[in-house]
This record gives C-alpha cells, sequence and structure tokens, in this order.
C-alpha cells in the first residue's frame, strides 16, 4: 500500500476541501477501498477520513413520508432497522444478500453506491484496463468474461457494477444527496453511475471532492413494501457476488397490477433500472404471460460482451420469477437466505 | 507523520504512538500488540479468519485501518474466555469438534458471539448457516460449526429465561 | 539402542481403553482461545519483515527491478534478488531425490509461471515490505506461455503420481469393447485447483551462526530438514523446525518449496530474524496445485450389465521444468470388475508452478470421471445406478486379481443406501420435485483410497512416577494427530491418555513420515504401538526377572500392560504398577524405540484399500440452474478408527471437498497471459457454510488383519473420492443434463423448460 497522509476532518466542508485535491479519495469504512489499495488497483496519496463526521449515520423519516438515510449508515444496520425492513423490504433483502455480516457490520451506504466493479482485469494491474488506467485497453473484452456486461457494455468496457443495494434503490426512483465544492445538490441515483462509453473510468458524475450525505428514498417507494422480492443468481449459497439479480415491486390494486418497478443487477456498469419492462406492467393482471412479456422488453438491446450469452437468458428467467415472488407478496420476515432462489418459493415455478 | 490513537483493547486501554497510517486493525493486533489468536488468512475480506468485535459488532480487522479506529472497544479472541472458564461458544465448539485445523477457528468464534449479539439467527440452522457464511473454512468443519453455535444458543437462551424467570 | 520391529501384536498390550474412544480434540482449548501459535504467530526479537515480489508474466526473464526505489522507502532494510542473495550449497535445479521438487529461488531473472518469486523484499515493518514490493515495478521480456490442455505436444510420463506406471494393462480392451453391448465414449474435464488451506505459508527463521531455528508449518519434518540442509549446506543437527500446528495443508505443505527457502536466505542476508508469509495470492503458484484433466472414459458392458471393457485415458499438465503427473486414470484400477481395463496416461507441459499431491492426487479427479461414466453406463443399460455398481462390484482387485486385505464395500452400500432412502428414487432422471417444484436428483458414487504406510520412528519411556512419555515427529494439520496419536501412545505404554506426555511437531523428533497419502495415523501410530511395545516389554524384562516381583517368572508374554499395572495373564490378581518396578530396580525410566513401516509380504499378498459409498441429493432451481446439496450420506469401511469424533469430522471434510469439486472449485487461467484470473477467496469458490447441508457419515466397521499392525487404513482423502461423483450424478439425476466439464457451471443447467 502506498504511503497517504491521513486527514480526519472536523466538518463536511473541510471533508470536501480535503478531498477535492487531486490524489485525495475518501475512506469510509473501507471496504472496498483497502481491498483496492492491497491489490494496487488504487493509490491515493490522501484518505479523508469521513467516518467520524457527525449527522451522517441517521436514519430518518421525512415529514413527506420519504426516508433519509445517512452515509455512514452501515449495511446491516439499515437492514436489521425494522421500521426499514418493512416499509422497503427489497432493499433490505438485497442488503442482506451481498457480501458477509462482518462486511455488511463494516459497510456503509454511501460506500455500497460507490464500490468498484469486480472484473478480474481491472483488479490484476498487470492487464490492460480503460477503467483503471484510461486508453490502456480492455483485456476482459477477449479474456475470461463469462460474468461481465450485456447490457450497456461498450468497446472500452465491459465491467459489471457489484451492488446488490443499489438495485432496489433505483427501482424506487432512489436519490443521493451530495456535498461538493459549490454546495448541496441532488440527483436521482440513476443517474449517479455512468455507463462506459469511451470514458470508462468516469464511473459516476461525481466531481473531486463530491461526497455523497445521504441517500432519500422518496414517499412513494412505501408504496411497494406488500409486493416487493430481490433475487439474485450467484455461485455459491452464500458470501458471493451476483451473476445476475433483480428487484421487482409491484402495487397491486384489485387484483391488476397499478405500477411496476424493475431493475437488474450483474448486467451493467450500473444498476439497470428496465423502465420498458414497467410500462408493459401498467395496469395489468401479474400473470405469468404478463411477467414474460415484460422480461423480453427488460433485456431488450442486450447483447453478449463475450462468454456471457447465458447471462441475457438467465436474466430474464431471473425478471419472470421476481415479479412472481413479488406478485406472490413479501414474506413476513425476510428468508434465512435472503434473495435465493432457494428461500421460500412456493407457486413461484411453474415450469 | 505519527498519530496518537488509544483504543481498548480486551477491556484494558491501550495508549499508542502509530507511526504509519496503513496499519490495519489486524496487522496493529498481530505484529505491534502481539495478540496473534486473530488471523490473517486473505488480507482482503474473503475469509473471514480475521474477524473480531469492534464496538461490539463483528467486522473483519484485515479491512479495517487502525487510525481510523482510534477510540473504538475492541475484542479478540484471547479476551473472550473469563481465566480458565471458556466462554459457552468457545466450549461448544471443542464439544462439537467446530474445527479441524484450527486456523479459522478464533474468526470463527468471533463471529458466532457476534452473531448472537445481533440475534438475527436465532436457533434456526439455515439462519445460522447464512450468518455464518462470511467465515470459511477448508477442513469443511461446517457441521460442528453450526451444532457449536446453535448449542450455545440454546444455553444462552436457557440462561436468559432463568434470568427473567 | 533396542528396538523392536512389529509384525504382529504384541501379546502384552491391549488395545480400547484410549483407542475408538470419541475424545474431544487434546489441543481443542489452545485452539478455541487463540494461544495455538502457527508459524506467522512467531516473533522473535529483532524481527524483519519480508514480502515476495511475484511475476506478473508466466514466460520470460525480469529485466529490470528499481531496487533504488524500494530502498528508498522508509523502513525497507533490504532486497533480495538474483543479483543479491546468500548462496546456496546445491543447485536447487538438482533433484536429489524423488521428493525434491525444483524451486524458485532467485537463481536466475528467468520466469516459468506466473506468481513465481522474483524477489524479496525486507523491511522493518510489514508495511514497508509490502510497498517496497510495490515498488519493484518489474519490467519483463515476454514469451508467449504455454497455457491449458492442448498446449503443445503431448508426451507420455514416465511415471504418475509417486513413481506409478503411466500405463496400465488387464484383458484385452479392445476385444471388450467390441463385444459389449452398450457402449459409452464420454470425456470429462477437470479444472486445475489450488489446496487454499486457510493458513497461508509461512516461515520464521532465525539464524545463530551455523544453527537455523525455523517456524514454519509442515506436513513433512524430515523431509524438510533434509531439504534445508542440503539447500544450506548445514548439518541436519543444527537445524530446529517447530511445526506444533498446520492451518491446514491438504499436500501443499508436504514437500520444501521455494517461498519458505527464501524466508531462510533472507534471515540470512540480513541476520537477522525474518518473517516471510505468502499472501493469498501468492499462493497459487509456487506451491502446488491439482492439475487440471481432460479424461476420456470408454466403458463396454454386456446385455446383463455387465462390464466388459473399461478404457480410462487421462491427460494432464506439468510444468516446463518438472514432473508431477496426476494419476487420474489410475482411479479405475479397483472398483469396477470389468473384464478387461486399461488405464494411461499423457501430458503436456505448460508455464505453470509443478502441480503436486492435493488431496487425494489422482484418485479424486479420476473418481469424479470414473463415477460419471459409470452412472451414464448404468442409464444405457436401463438399471438403477446402485445396483449397477453392485453387479460390477469387484471381489479382488481387478486390475491385479490380488485378493482385498478386507473390503466392506458391501456394507457401505447397503448401510448408506438405507440411511438416505435410495430405494425410493426414480430411474429417470428429472422425475423429482420438492414442494416449491424445485428439481430433485439422487446420485451415488463409490469411494476408495488406497491404504498406504510409510516409515517412522518412536520413542517411548516409562518414568519413575509411573507416567509415560512418547516422542515422535507428528505433524497435526487439522486430522486430529495431537489426539489420535496420543489415544495409541496411551494404548500402547498401558496407561490412561492422560497420564502420557505426548511431544510430536518439532524437527528433534523421532521421524513420524510424511502426513500425506492419509497414512500418517496408520504409520506414525504403528510406531507408537511399536516403541509402546518395546518400552513396556523392557519393563516387563525388569519385573519378570525379578523375584521380589509378584510377577517373578511370568515371561515378558505372560503380562499385559493395563492402567499403569503390568498383571499376570494367568492371574490377573496378581501384578503391579509401573512405579513400583521402576523404583525396585533403582531406574529412573526405561525407554525403548519402534518403528512403522509397511509389511513388503502383505502388499505382495493383498490389494489394501480404504473403501466407501456416498449418497448425495441436490436440488435445482429448474429455471435459473442454481443448484443446491441438500444432503449427503457417506458410509466408510476404513479398518480400525481411532477417535470416532475425528475420524467423523475428516471425512465430513472429504464430502465438502467432493461438493466443491463438483459445483465450486476452478482456477480460472487467462489463456493469454497464463495468469490466474481469481487468485483469491472471493472468487476462487470453496463452499461457504451455507453451501452444506446436513452430512450424514456412518463408519463400518472392518477389521483388517494385514494392513499393519493397528489394522487401520486412514480417512484423510478417501471423502473426496466418491462423493464429488455423487453430486455430479445427483445434479444428472435432477435435471437430465450430463455436464462433463467440472465445476458444473449455472449456464450447463439453463436448458428448456
Amino acid at each position: 500500500m502506498k504511503q497517504f497522509d491521513y486527514v480526519r476532518p472536523g466538518t463536511i466542508a473541510e471533508a470536501v476541501a480535503a478531498a477535492a485535491r487531486p490524489g485525495a479519495v475518501y475512506l469510509a469504512a473501507g471496504t472496498n477501498l483497502l481491498d483496492l489499495m492491497k491489490g494496487g488497483v488504487s493509490r491515493p496519496d490522501r484518505l479523508v477520513d469521513v467516518t467520524h463526521l457527525n449527522g451522517l449515520d441517521g436514519i430518518e423519516t421525512l415529514a413527506d413520508g420519504g426516508l433519509r438515510i445517512g452515509a455512514l449508515v452501515n449495511n446491516a444496520d439499515l437492514a436489521h432497522n425494522a421500521e426499514f425492513a418493512r416499509s422497503y423490504p427489497a432493499v433490505a433483502e438485497a442488503l442482506l444478500s451481498g457480501a458477509s455480516a462482518q462486511l455488511r457490520n463494516a459497510a456503509t451506504v454511501g460506500g455500497n453506491l460507490l464500490q468498484r466493479t469486480r472484473c478480474a482485469y481491472f483488479y490484476d494491474t498487470a492487464s490492460r484496463c480503460n477503467k483503471r488506467e484510461p486508453g490502456s485497453g480492455c483485456d476482459a473484452r477477449d479474456g475470461e468474461n463469462r460474468s461481465h456486461a450485456v447490457l450497456g457494455w461498450s468497446e472500452s468496457c465491459i465491467a459489471t457494477h457489484p451492488s446488490d443495494f443499489c438495485v432496489p434503490l433505483v427501482a424506487l426512483d432512489a436519490v443521493v444527496e451530495i456535498e461538493g465544492s459549490n454546495g448541496r445538490r441532488e440527483i436521482a441515483l440513476d443517474a449517479l453511475h455512468r455507463l462506459p462509453g469511451d470514458t470508462p473510468g468516469r464511473e459516476s458524475v461525481l466531481e473531486p471532492g463530491d461526497l455523497i450525505v445521504a441517500v432519500r428514498l422518496p414517499p412513494a417507494a412505501r408504496g411497494f413494501a406488500a409486493h416487493a422480492r430481490y433475487l439474485k443468481v450467484r455461485e455459491r449459497t452464500s458470501y458471493a457476488f451476483a451473476l445476475v439479480s433483480a428487484a421487482a415491486a409491484l402495487r397491486i390494486e384489485n387484483g391488476r397490477i397499478a405500477e411496476a418497478r424493475l431493475a437488474l443487477g450483474g448486467v451493467a456498469a450500473k444498476p439497470w433500472r428496465a423502465r420498458a419492462a414497467e410500462d408493459v406492467l401498467g395496469n395489468v393482471a401479474p400473470t405469468p404471460d404478463a411477467f414474460q412479456e415484460a422480461a423480453w422488453r427488460a433485456l431488450e438491446g442486450a447483447k453478449p460482451s463475450g462468454d456471457n450469452a447465458f447471462k441475457i437468458e438467465l436474466a430474464r428467467r431471473i425478471v419472470v420469477r421476481a415479479l412472481l415472488l413479488a406478485a406472490a407478496g413479501t414474506p413476513a420476515r425476510i428468508p434465512a437466505l435472503p434473495a435465493s432462489p432457494f428461500a421460500s418459493i412456493s407457486g413461484a415455478i411453474h415450469a | 507523520m505519527n498519530h496518537s490513537i488509544s483504543l481498548t483493547v480486551n477491556g484494558a486501554r491501550r495508549d499508542f504512538v502509530l507511526d504509519d497510517p496503513r496499519v490495519t486493525l489486524l496487522d496493529l493486533l498481530r505484529e505491534r500488540l502481539h495478540l496473534t489468536g486473530t488471523k490473517k488468512g486473505c488480507d482482503r475480506g474473503q475469509c473471514g479468519a480475521c474477524t473480531i468485535l469492534v464496538d461490539g459488532k463483528r467486522i473483519n480487522s484485515c479491512l479495517a485501518l487502525a487510525i481510523s479506529h482510534d477510540g473504538a472497544d475492541i475484542l479478540t479472541i484471547e479476551g473472550v474466555a473469563r481465566g480458565d472458564q471458556l466462554h459457552p461458544v468457545q466450549a461448544a465448539f471443542i464439544a462439537n469438534d467446530g474445527f479441524q485445523c484450527g486456523f479459522c477457528t478464533p474468526g470463527q468464534i468471533m463471529s458466532a458471539i457476534g452473531m448472537m449479539r445481533e440475534g438475527q439467527a436465532g436457533n434456526d440452522p439455515e439462519r445460522v448457516r447464512e450468518c455464518m457464511s462470511g467465515n470459511l473454512c477448508r477442513c469443511g468443519a461446517y457441521a460442528g460449526i453450526v451444532d457449536a453455535v446453535l448449542e450455545a444458543q440454546a444455553g444462552m437462551d436457557e440462561t436468559n429465561q432463568r434470568r427473567s424467570a | 539402542m533396542p528396538e523392536l520391529n512389529l509384525t504382529s501384536a504384541p501379546a502384552h498390550l491391549r488395545h480400547g481403553s484410549n483407542i475408538g474412544q470419541p475424545l474431544t480434540r487434546r489441543d481443542g482449548i489452545l485452539k478455541v482461545t487463540g494461544r495455538a501459535t502457527y508459524a506467522a504467530d512467531n516473533h522473535p526479537p529483532g524481527m524483519l519483515f519480508a514480502v515476495m515480489a511475484v511475476s506478473s508474466i508466466a514466460r520470460g526473464r525480469v529485466t529490470s527491478l528499481d531496487v533504488a526505489a524500494a530502498k528508498r522507502h522508509p523502513g525497507v532494510v533490504d532486497v533480495m534478488t538474483p543479483d543479491h542473495k546468500p548462496q546456496l550449497a546445491i543447485d536447487p535445479e538438482i533433484k536429489t531425490n524423488p521428493f525434491v521438487f525444483r524451486m524458485e529461488v532467485l537463481q536466475s531473472n528467468e520466469v516459468r509461471y506466473a506468481n513465481q518469486p522474483i524477489a524479496v523484499v525486507i523491511a522493518e515493518t510489514l508495511e514497508a515490505a509490502t510497498e517496497g514490493v510495490a515498488l519493484l515495478a518489474p519490467r519483463y521480456d515476454e514469451l508467449p506461455p504455454l497455457v491449458g490442455l492442448d498446449a503443445g505436444e503431448t508426451f507420455v510420463p514416465p511415471v504418475v503420481g509417486v513413481g506409478n506406471p503411466s500405463e496400465h494393462h488387464h484383458g484385452d480392451v479392445e476385444a471388450g469393447l467390441a463385444a459389449a453391448e452398450k457402449r459409452i465414449d464420454a470425456t470429462y474435464e477437470t479444472p486445475p485447483q489450488y489446496h487454499n488451506a486457510m493458513e497461508p505459508h509461512a516461515i520464521v527463521a532465525s539464524w545463530d551462526g551455523d544453527r537455523l531455528q525455523i517456524d514454519m508449518p509442515t506436513q513433512g519434518l524430515m523431509l524438510s530438514l533434509a531439504r534445508i540442509a542440503e539447500l544450506f549446506g548445514i548439518a541436519q543437527d543444527k537445524i530446529h523446525i517447530r511445526s506444533p500446528f498446520l492451518g491446514g495443508g491438504f499436500g501443499s505443505k508436504g514437500l520444501m518449496t521455494g517461498p519458505p527457502t527464501l524466508g531462510i536466505m533472507a534471515a540470512k542476508l540480513v541476520g537477522r530474524p525474518v518473517k516471510l508469509v505468502l499472501r493469498r495470492e501468492q499462493m497459487y503458484g509456487p506451491v502446488g496445485h491439482r492439475a487440471p484433466t481432460r479424461q476420456r472414459l470408454r466403458i463396454g458392458a454386456d446385455g446383463e450389465g455387465r462390464l466388459t471393457a473399461l478404457d480410462h485415458h487421462a491427460r494432464t499438465v506439468s510444468s516446463t521444468f518438472d514432473d508431477f503427473y496426476e494419476p487420474a486414470a489410475d482411479a479405475s484400477h479397483t472398483l469396477y470388475a470389468a473384464a478387461a481395463i486399461r488405464t494411461s496416461h499423457d501430458a503436456v507441459r505448460v508455464n505453470t508452478g509443478t502441480p503436486l499431491f492435493m488431496r487425494a492426487p489422482g484418485e479424486a479427479t479420476g473418481s469424479i470421471a470414473l463415477e460419471s461414466a459409470i452412472d451414464e453406463m448404468a442409464w444405457a443399460c436401463g438399471i438403477d445406478p446402485l445396483a449397477f455398481r453392485l453387479k460390477n462390484y469387484a471381489e479382488v482387485e481387478p486390475i491385479s486379481g490380488k485378493p482385498f486385505s478386507s473390503k466392506a464395500l458391501r456394507a457401505c452400500y447397503e448401510q448408506g443406501a438405507a440411511r438416505f432412502g435410495w430405494a425410493k428414487r426414480s430411474l429417470q432422471p428429472r422425475q423429482m420435485r420438492d414442494d416449491d417444484g424445485l428439481l430433485v436428483g439422487w446420485g451415488v458414487g463409490t469411494a476408495t483410497f488406497p491404504a498406504l504406510m510409510f516409515q517412522a520412528e518412536a520413542r517411548a519411556a516409562i518414568r519413575r512416577d509411573g507416567s509415560g512419555v512418547m516422542e515422535i515427529g507428528a505433524h497435526d494439520m487439522g486430522q486430529g494427530a495431537w489426539t489420535a496419536l496420543a489415544q495409541i501412545a496411551a494404548d500402547a505404554v498401558g496407561l490412561d491418555v492422560d497420564r502420557v506426555e505426548f511431544k510430536a511437531g518439532t524437527s528433534d523428533l523421532p521421524d513420524a513420515g510424511i502426513a500425506g497419502g492419509s497414512a500418517h495415523t496408520a504409520t506414525a501410530g504403528s510406531a507408537i504401538h511399536s516403541a509402546g511395545a518395546a518400552v513396556i516389554a523392557k519393563l516387563a524384562d525388569l519385573a519378570t526377572n525379578d523375584e521380589r516381583s509378584p510377577l517373578f517368572g511370568a515371561g515378558n508374554a505372560g503380562v499385559i500392560a493395563r492402567d499403569g499395572r503390568l498383571i499376570r495373564r494367568d492371574d490377573e490378581s496378581r501384578g503391579e504398577s509401573y512405579a513400583e518396578i521402576l523404583a525396585r530396580a533403582g531406574v529412573a525410566e526405561v525407554e525403548a524405540r519402534g518403528t512403522g513401516a509397511p509389511n513388503p509380504a502383505a502388499m505382495e499378498e493383498y490389494a489394501m484399500h480404504a473403501h466407501g459409498a456416498v449418497f448425495a441429493e441436490v436440488k435445482v432451481d429448474p429455471e435459473l440452474g442454481q443448484v443446491r446439496v441438500t444432503r449427503m450420506v457417506g458410509a466408510f469401511a476404513a479398518g480400525r478408527i481411532v477417535n470416532p469424533r475425528m475420524v467423523q469430522s475428516q471425512l465430513c471434510g472429504g464430502l465438502i471437498w467432493g461438493m466443491s469439486f463438483a459445483l465450486h472449485e476452478e482456477a480460472v487461467t487467462d489463456r493469454r497471459s497464463g495468469r490466474i484470473m481469481n487468485a483469491n477467496l472471493g472468487e476462487y469458490h470453496i463452499p461457504v457454510n451455507a453451501d452444506v447441508p446436513p452430512l450424514d457419515v456412518i463408519t463400518v466397521e472392518e477389521h483388517d488383519p494385514h494392513v499393519n499392525a493397528l489394522g487401520i487404513k486412514g480417512v484423510g482423502e478417501i471423502g473426496i473420492t466418491g462423493s464429488a461423483g455423487a453430486v455430479a450424478n445427483a445434479v444428472w439425476h435432477a435435471t437430465g443434463v450430463r455436464v462433463r466439464r467440472f465445476p458444473i457451471r449455472i449456464e450447463e443447467l439453463l436448458t428448456q423448460r
């Protein structure tokens, strides 16, 4: 690990000023950053430790019915917050399907949003990677890429965003509050992460010094609590990143879908909101046929970036299943195996 | 640049000057405080061997900078038993053969203690398995680990019942 | 020093008061309190930290290292490179015996595989040494690496495994295939796998003049000692190795490799104690692995479902600079009574660290292919796969025609099947579902592993206070040597286990042989048994030749050792305690040595193997393809069970390794660079707790009078055989999809709904 200056700002303003300088990065729990630093993937000159800042670790219900989650709330505390889990069950389920209990106890909300890809060529500093070293090339494109992107990728980069948490959040129209050199602003989570295009090194719209201070769920997000699930297919039962995942949330009125939300994980450089699929689910009955149609819409435009065509079909099936599970109703308690196909699935398999 | 930090480690306050901000909690414990019960299996948060409790919560100490945890209360495997009296989880690991080589064991035990405090798994074996999945065991002692945790949990439930009765 | 070679059970020893008891681990308290000292836990005064720099190319040479930049980093003390290192006494490329493997210890700038050590940075702190490595910024001349099973010209290795001929014939395979009514011809692939013991390889080395103190996990204290003595040109008695606990070995800590050698060199270079611990990613190269295989099985069966021919060919790889060949096809030698059997191997050389023994080398890789193929043939014949295996049950070892020293496999099949409920299995695949609609599949596999014996020696003593001492340089890598061998020792000297001081795990003790081949308990146990017999015989001599003793005249075969007393066989009321015997004789202690060794006559006459039957249930999501093992039952017959609790644990561990082989483990190599792209524990998947279902292990009673005096066959490796095939066969039974490339991946199961 490269030598760095350690800075512990006393206020958000001090933090932003300290982090705006070249070579500076924010340190929260460090569960991703330290891993990257140990691997030589990230070699910052200065760590701006925000963990001691006050006021960023609250979960607060807003007057309008929305919810504001401080950026330093850790993943476990959020998922286990009873009110949160009741109101946004798919988000809680996604959180609990990610990483391990130890990592969830440390990792923060803000850090989760900004975690870096698991692309092996990004991590392997001897490989060419446009994300790590802009302009160097992409060794993943013709490499071991069965887990790579099938949506929104470019010839420059086929990496995926690894977060589970972001998937239901983006489906629920979460908003990110950012403190920057020019004061506070907010953007939709859907607009936070960038698709790679020709500049995969720029993973988000954040500017130097920008600090995520909170994530907000709008009032409407509560409306899906009765029919919301997260489903994640991975290569072991737990403690593995998603091959493909999906968050499905439905508002069902009088036996028909009043509103549907759908997002996919593990398929693109950002959590992938599937609006076209949501559109075909408006005011229809929650039937397998409707969900099949939604799955086709969700993966429109998908194409393999390598040895990963199966992920497109897998994603369609996960979409159908997640929608069926959501339609069946949110379970009273998060399953023992959160987001797993082996959690309770009565009635969801139609083969 | 030197940084003064203080930690409470296994109940004792430790003040020291950290000459290098790169030192993780794991390396601080092992190489500077010579508390080597906590193990380094991967150093990347992928195995759980370095699990300790920080302010009562289990975390991977390999991915935590010591300097950032100034003021924290740390419990390691060395601080779990009371003298010669093993913690119920430790005793249950022996009774249920919850280990073979023993290298992952301190992390497993700290994780189990942390998990029981979290209170999410209770006596459901499937939840225990899921909640203990952050601790790899290459020898494959998982069955004994789950049995040990359930036994310790049952003992704790019983004690709590007696207390509340 | 008098020695007694054990040829049969000595008359005066009784077994059973300790052997066979399910004691908890004697090292348990140390391990649950964090006080068990593994190599990297040592910290002698003045110790420095050494970190290896490893190559990012797989073939070529290092052209530059920025040593100056590394040295400029505060705390860096020195950088060891090919140009700056202590000289070794011999060229490490010279193979002085078959257990010497070539190692990379900075003898040149050539690079032969990715992750090869190319320099060592030594510093006051771990942080400084680690960053010093990054600052070396090596440059290379890179050549295109040789990667994969088709990398180049194939050749037939002279031997596979440890000295096995690479080809075997029994009968006429082509004629058997021609005459067969049903034939299958199937090719299976297994990936490279890495041991990934939880404890990374580590060494703490301190020189004091020409004396060398080492803390290092090793499965072979004496082999390591001999190799270090040879490499550094010092007498073996100048070297002391401590290895009281290994954090897992699985074969990767059996033989001396480059990294610990570099640690010793580094300590010599700087004249201070040095600790060198491998980073997890550095374990994917210089410390061995299981080679990939491609196995073709051609099997014929007659109209009754009896095998007419079994042809098993395995392709594997070795490194470009040394030879180890995974003896995968040899798995077909012993299990099924085919009229004709042929096994053969060929290989290619690739830019990889040399493959090595990894838990059941050959047996594991061969077993998953063989058990899959047998299952395919059973299906082709329309016969239940268990019934098919019974139909082809080998009454004598098929390849040699020798009788088995013992073989309770039929009982394993019966008891395992009964426990599992196998009778309810549908013959057709994709017929069974659970209440949630998940596909359910049941599979079986036969387990087998040879009952091996190596050479070992032990020293036993009885002290004036009546307590015992047993000394043997044995190794506990988790299998439970501290406990099981102490139990054998206690019975060997007729004492309760708590009355015997059992010493093991250091190189100044008698040679226990290597902890490998599932033979450690048998080998070390035999030496202990023999040493105990010898010391008791001496004690008995003292008593029976002394007219003041109530045992006078009984003859040393006329007494029994029990609970710290010698008693007359013909009159158990007459006896006296060890302490009394020694006190009267005025002797502080009596001691004796004993050896354990294979019995060539018995090996000539008998085939010696442990056996087992593994039954697995998997559930597969019919649409998503995700697999979960939900139940496993393994019934094993492995001779005498010394400690049922620990045997159970080892066998469970083996079942998990089998599941992992079938469903999880694979090192993914970039075919262009030769680098392993998942050299970590996040993406090289081994099962986590949630993957592991309830496991049910049955040990079937088996008495074997031929394998060794104790009748022990060993259980360390057999659990991974049979089990991998059982899981693979269960996946087929659940889905109807036969996957022949392991591990089984989701995409193979995303079939039409």
